[in-house]
């Protein structure tokens, strides 16, 4: 298969596929391999060792099958010509024995592409599933570090890669590796003289391929960063696409297109036209091997060398072309593994990742009150409790009331750049409690610090008057529902996203909560009412309905403490006084902790804070802060906006 | 699709064809050259004879340099095809995508753009690479390879003709049977990328909700399924590479049979018919054939694969922009008045869906006039027909007094500028930015401009001034600075008729008031034209259009609309009472 120099038949996600020959070598981390070989085994040693087996047969199979129209002509048809004799039966017999052999070969190589078929598949799930699960477990900061498209190449291109490599590459070169084992004792038992000269050769191509690759692979490297240039600049250009339109500016516009697209052609160009040559190569030095072990073989012959006959050269040319072959093969994979390895790497690094921290043992539990007593039970009764274990094995409980204060607290996304300073307030259940200050001032940090989002690095923060570092934090987001500014809708139905707040809910209940958040009215004129399908995050929604909707999200999960993260801010006013009256509802008996840029969405707050770089500078009423005249005072009268 | 994507072969056909020629020469030495290893080994190793093996290595060695040859320079004329055809299909997608209207933009995400134009042109510049090498090589051996073997022994010859459609027959099955699969897998495998995807996004919500336990399930069944498609898949085309092998395994065994009769029957003597020699020049051939029938039908799946890159990239290619310059178009816009008669709009083109109802107004040149109305109005639809960056469904909007469907649409676009309400500033500098309005602007009128728009002042505070490099998307400046950015953009153009479209949202109100002031003293003869959600911004505008639904509510004045319009007042009120807006 090695003379036929072409690329492997692509059979996974789309992707953006970069030939596999050529490319740059990446260094790997020590572990890599063999963690990915512990990956690959696990749970599969029995489908491995059967492929095992089954390419050690295929490989001593072909091995046979090179040998085999040698052994025919010399051993069987020459000697019946030579002694006339009719008899066909031995070579009958002789391709029975050949038929066998092959049928094996190829039973052999059935087992092993299927059982590799699965095995493959097997273990991208397996890394799939676990990058998910690890994924589900990392903290936000994780996020706010990688963009979402290399995450998301993790699971595409890094995934494909390893796919490839498993079912096709490694398979492939363990029975090359086997065939050349084979081949190799063969051609130093016919001739060790020859033996060297051909290692040397293959020395020699080596030598000239990696000084083609190496020339494409500079040229690769080219070509991937002018991809980067076109890329970026086609990204940014689509994105502005009506901008170009307004100034008419096409003409320049795909000036400037043109002359990145030319270079990258250029260097597109010069990366293949390497890259295409290795085959070639490959092959013509293959030939040049056979003339040249031909003419040493003859004179080495002639002259009685090492005892060496001439059908002894003859079966050496003979495998001395069935050892190019896989090593060919061999060294042309070797890139493709490397850039396999280097997507594990990837993958692992995402697994590798630390989780959030999570040590509470405070939980959340139904409770009734008997006697002015807490209990535990198993009902839903409506009303929570924390459950606190102490480490003398007692229990005790704490009603869920929703009351959240914080002590000078300080925290920093970056370390040394502090963006919380001394944070101190108290939020008693029911209250609404409003944040205001500019973008950047640290408004949605302090709601981040309360659902643990983030860990604060300084000062502590009382839930029910409890540590929340000791609160599950599952059990401590359960009892906080957050509404936020940029609307994250699921495809799905608008019933399974508004459920998406609580999965028990019945339908009734999900209708319920979305007629509290005056969603009710727009769904029902929907096509399909509830039933409607939202895709690709709800863009058939307008941004006010989806806002809606993700106030019904939060309503049907029914929270003690509900943070609105500038619920409404892209809403315009009048829009908003629709939405406000869900939000009212919604507020009712609960403590909220509101994020507005809009001042009349925050006048009626139990209490305003006024942030200004991390610090808390205000602090009252509406008409507390009016009447002290300090920033809250501009706001109001328009002196300055917040950006 | 096959004849659109062809179009963009252009000056890259000679490459092409050059490189299929040379591929075609390389398997003339392909086939060749084994013939003369087995004479080397025949008549020159086996009797010994150094003469002939040098004579031949010789030869051999002549032919590998040719054949060298060939493979370099059918490898170099294949790259140069294809990354030029890909070169071209970039080139030609893009373009049309300047080309295209609003309305084309709408039809096509951000997002599917940037993919059709990147990966999916990826896909195919391999394939065709591929394709002009291998397409005319596996045929093109497959038959020298049936004639070669014909010439030899043809009777021998007829097992392959007995084979040859029996394995042509096992790798169609497999090929149909697997497609369906294929395609569904590439679907899921879209649906997990969304599941992922959707996450990313959302993962302040999931985490919030505590819902990975839920997301982890959604992911689970979406990778079964790609699992389980994929296993089948794949242990179908497992049957591939044993299906050739049995193939090629019976036409060597039974050639050997009946060869060595033959063979036997001769002699081994050429006069009387087969000999040894042809048994192993016949076997090489079958070899051939059958790798070659292999190949081909790697060719067809891979061109399945890469049918849906196709496919989207001529949606691209395909698309017809909507809004076309007029035959013989007006080049001069005389003044700033606009009309509307009966103009209704719909995004979709039909008369269901209409964002826009039978509105009617008009303004006279230099006049300042505000719009408000709630969000989905139809505010920025109305707008957007003025500088005819839709085509009103029914009726007529007028510009100067000429339909806006008569102008050309550089000349309209360059005198009615439109600020728009998701505005972009561009990676490069400030000054570059700018230029965008006028690219022969000198320093003092982009100052000006700058003046007006109230961005002067800041600009100077950058260390770098002018020339302060914007990040792309004007990430490094806040909200309403990119806004003031924007409408100096624009005022460079030196506008009939300026639009904002909810312009200075971000910006506060004092200076909201000074650049309106400045336009009313600076651009007098201007007609401006200023969506907005504050009252404050359009109180003292000359006229205030009223939107609701896509109806024209009211038009009227500050004066006139307080307490007599329900919208209005409503609006009025709930921001005096609320405060700064």
């Amino acid at each position: 298969m090695a003379e036929e120099h072409v690329n492997k038949v692509p059979t996974g996600p789309r992707g953006n596929r970069v030939p596999a020959r050529g490319m740059p070598k990446q260094k790997l981390k020590k572990g890599t391999v063999l963690r990915m070989f512990k990956t690959i085994t696990q749970g599969n040693l029995l489908r491995l060792g059967l492929v095992t087996v089954c390419i050690i047969v295929t490989a001593l199979s072909s091995v046979a099958s090179s040998l085999f129209l040698k052994t025919l002509i010399n051993d069987y048809i020459l000697p019946m010509v030579q002694t006339r004799s009719g008899d066909f039966k031995p070579l009958f017999f002789a391709l029975c024995k050949m038929a066998a052999i092959y049928l094996a070969g190829i039973l052999a190589v059935l087992i092993q592409n299927r059982t590799m078929a699965v095995v493959g598949q097997t273990v991208l799930k397996k890394i799939r599933n676990e990058m998910f699960a690890h994924m589900q477990t990392l903290p936000i900061k994780y996020f706010d570090t990688h963009t979402h498209g290399d995450v998301m190449s993790h699971y595409t291109n890094d995934a494909d890669t390893l796919r490839q490599m498993i079912t096709q590459t490694v398979p492939q070169t363990v029975s090359s590796l086997v065939t050349i084992v084979a081949v190799f004792v063969s051609m130093v038992v016919t001739s060790w003289h020859l033996t060297v000269f051909t290692v040397l050769f293959v020395l020699f191509m080596f030598f000239v391929t990696g000084k083609v690759a190496g020339k494409s692979g500079k040229y690769f490297m080219k070509q991937q960063t002018s991809i980067g240039d076109v890329n970026g600049y086609i990204e940014e250009m689509m994105h502005g696409q009506k901008v170009v339109k307004v100034f008419s500016r096409e003409p320049q516009v795909k000036a400037v297109f043109d002359e990145k697209n030319d270079t990258l052609f250029e260097n597109a160009y010069q990366a293949n036209r390497f890259a295409n040559n290795l085959g070639p190569i490959n092959n013509n030095l293959g030939h040049l091997q056979y003339v040249l072990c031909a003419i040493l073989g003859g004179v080495l012959a002639t002259r009685g060398v090492g005892s060496l006959n001439l059908g002894a050269v003859a079966a050496f040319l003979q495998l001395s072309k069935s050892f190019i072959m896989p090593v060919n093969q061999v060294s042309q994979q070797l890139n493709s593994v490397v850039m396999a390895l280097a997507g594990a790497e990837r993958i692992f690094d995402l697994m590798d990742a630390e989780p959030e921290t999570d040590n509470g043992y405070v939980t959340l539990v139904n409770a009734e009150k008997l006697n002015g007593e807490l209990f535990e039970t198993e009902e839903h009764t409506g009303m929570w409790a924390w459950k606190h274990p102490h480490g003398d094995g007692t229990v005790t409980y704490t009603e869920l009331k929703g009351e959240v204060r914080m002590f000078d607290v300080d925290f920093a996304y970056v370390e040394g750049k502090t963006v919380l300073h001394d944070i101190t307030l108290y939020a008693e259940p029911g209250q609404k409690v409003a944040f205001v200050g500019a973008t950047g001032a640290g408004k949605t940090t302090i709601t981040n610090l309360i659902n643990r989002f983030y860990d604060i690095a300084d000062g502590k923060v009382r839930y029910d008057g409890i540590n929340i570092n000791k609160i599950k934090k599952s059990d401590l987001r359960r009892s906080l529902g957050v509404v936020l500014q940029d609307v994250n809708l699921f495809t799905g139905t608008v019933m399974e996203n508004i459920r998406y707040g609580n999965l028990d809910a019945t339908d009734e209940q999900v209708i319920e909560a979305a007629k509290k958040a005056n969603a009710h009215g727009f769904i029902s004129r929907l096509p399909e009412g509830y039933n409607t399908m939202l895709t690709s995050g709800g863009t058939n929604l307008s941004q006010g309905q989806r806002q809606l909707l993700s106030i019904a999200r939060a309503a049907v999960a029914d929270p003690p403490v509900m943070i609105l993260d500038e619920a409404t801010s892209s809403i315009d006013t009048r829009t908003e006084a629709l939405v406000q009256r869900g939000m009212d509802a919604l507020m009712k008996g609960r403590t909220v902790f509101v994020i507005a840029h809009r001042l009349s969405t925050v006048q009626n707050a139990d209490v305003i804070m006024v942030l200004d770089h991390g610090r808390i500078i205000e602090r009252g009423t509406h008409e507390q802060l009016i009447a002290a005249g300090g920033t809250y005072a501009k706001l109001y009268q328009g002196a300055f906006e917040l950006e | 699709m096959l004849k659109r994507l062809a179009a963009s072969v252009r000056e890259y056909k000679t490459p092409s064809i050059l490189a299929s020629f040379f591929v075609s020469l390389e398997v003339v030495m392909e086939v060749i050259i084994p013939y003369c290893m087995g004479k080397l080994l025949d008549n020159g190793v086996t009797p010994g004879n150094m003469a002939y093996i040098l004579k031949i290595g010789a030869v051999l060695v002549g032919l590998c340099v040719l054949s060298l040859t060939f493979g370099v320079l059918a490898g170099r004329n294949a790259a140069f095809a294809s990354s030029g055809f890909s070169r071209n299909l970039r080139h030609d997608m893009f373009h049309n995508v300047q080309r295209f209207s609003f309305s084309n933009i709408d039809r096509f995400s951000v997002a599917s753009l940037v993919t059709r134009l990147t990966t999916d042109v990826t896909n195919l510049q391999n394939s065709y690479q591929m394709i002009i090498r291998i397409t005319v090589r596996a045929p093109l051996m497959l038959v020298f390879s049936l004639v070669m073997a014909f010439r030899v022994n043809h009777r021998l010859s007829l097992i392959f003709l007995c084979v040859l459609p029996l394995l042509g027959l096992g790798l169609g099955l497999i090929i149909k049977n697997a497609h369906p699969i294929f395609t569904r897998v590439f679907q899921t495998y879209d649906k997990l990328n969304r599941v992922v995807s959707e996450n990313l996004h959302g993962i302040r919500v999931v985490k919030a909700f505590v819902r990975e336990e839920h997301e982890k399930e959604k992911f689970n069944t979406v990778s079964e399924n790609i699992f389980r498609d994929f296993v089948s898949a794949e242990k179908l085309l497992a049957f591939n590479a044993p299906m050739m092998q049995l193939s090629a395994n019976s036409v060597m065994i039974l050639i050997s049979w009946f060869g060595a009769q033959m063979i036997f029957a001769s002699g081994n003597s050429a006069e009387n018919g087969m000999t040894t020699g042809d048994l192993v020049i016949l076997i090489t051939y079958a070899m051939q054939i059958l790798m070659n029938l292999m190949m081909i039908s790697m060719i067809f799946v891979m061109l399945t694969l890469s049918r849906a890159s196709a496919e989207r990239i001529c949606e691209v290619l395909a698309e017809e922009s909507d809004l076309k310059n007029p035959e013989h178009p007006v080049t001069e816009v005389k003044d700033g008045s606009v009309e509307f008669e009966n103009v209704s709009f719909s995004y979709a083109g039909s008369r269901d869906k209409l964002c826009l109802k039978n509105a009617n107004f008009s303004i006279r040149s230099g006049e300042t006039v505000g719009i408000l109305g709630s969000t989905g109005a139809g505010k920025s639809t109305l707008v957007q027909l003025i500088a005819r960056l839709y085509d009103a469904t029914e009726g007529t909007v007028r510009v100067g007094g000429v339909d806006v469907r008569n102008y050309d649409l550089d000349t309209l676009r360059g005198q009615v500028a439109m600020v728009l309400q998701k505005n972009v500033l561009f990676s490069g500098t400030i000054k570059e930015n700018l230029r965008w309005g006028n690219e022969n602007a000198t320093d003092e009128e982009i100052e000006e401009a700058c003046r007006l728009a109230q961005a002067d002042s800041f600009i100077r505070e950058f260390p770098d001034g002018y020339d302060t490099h914007i990040e792309q998307g004007g990430t490094n400046v806040s909200g309403g600075q990119k806004q003031r950015l924007c409408i100096a953009r624009s005022l460079l153009k030196k506008p009939k008729v300026l639009i904002l479209d909810d312009s200075t949202s971000a910006v506060d109100t004092k200076t909201d008031a000074l650049i309106r002031k400045g336009f009313r003293e600076y651009i007098p003869s201007t007609t401006k034209i200023i969506i907005a959600q504050r009252v404050s911004s359009v109180e003292h505008a000359d006229k205030i259009i009223i939107l609701d639904d896509g109806e024209i509510e009211a038009v009227g004045t500050h004066e006139s609309l307080l307490g007599s319009d329900r919208i209005y007042t409503e609006v009025y009120n709930s921001q005096t009472k609320g405060g700064a807006q």
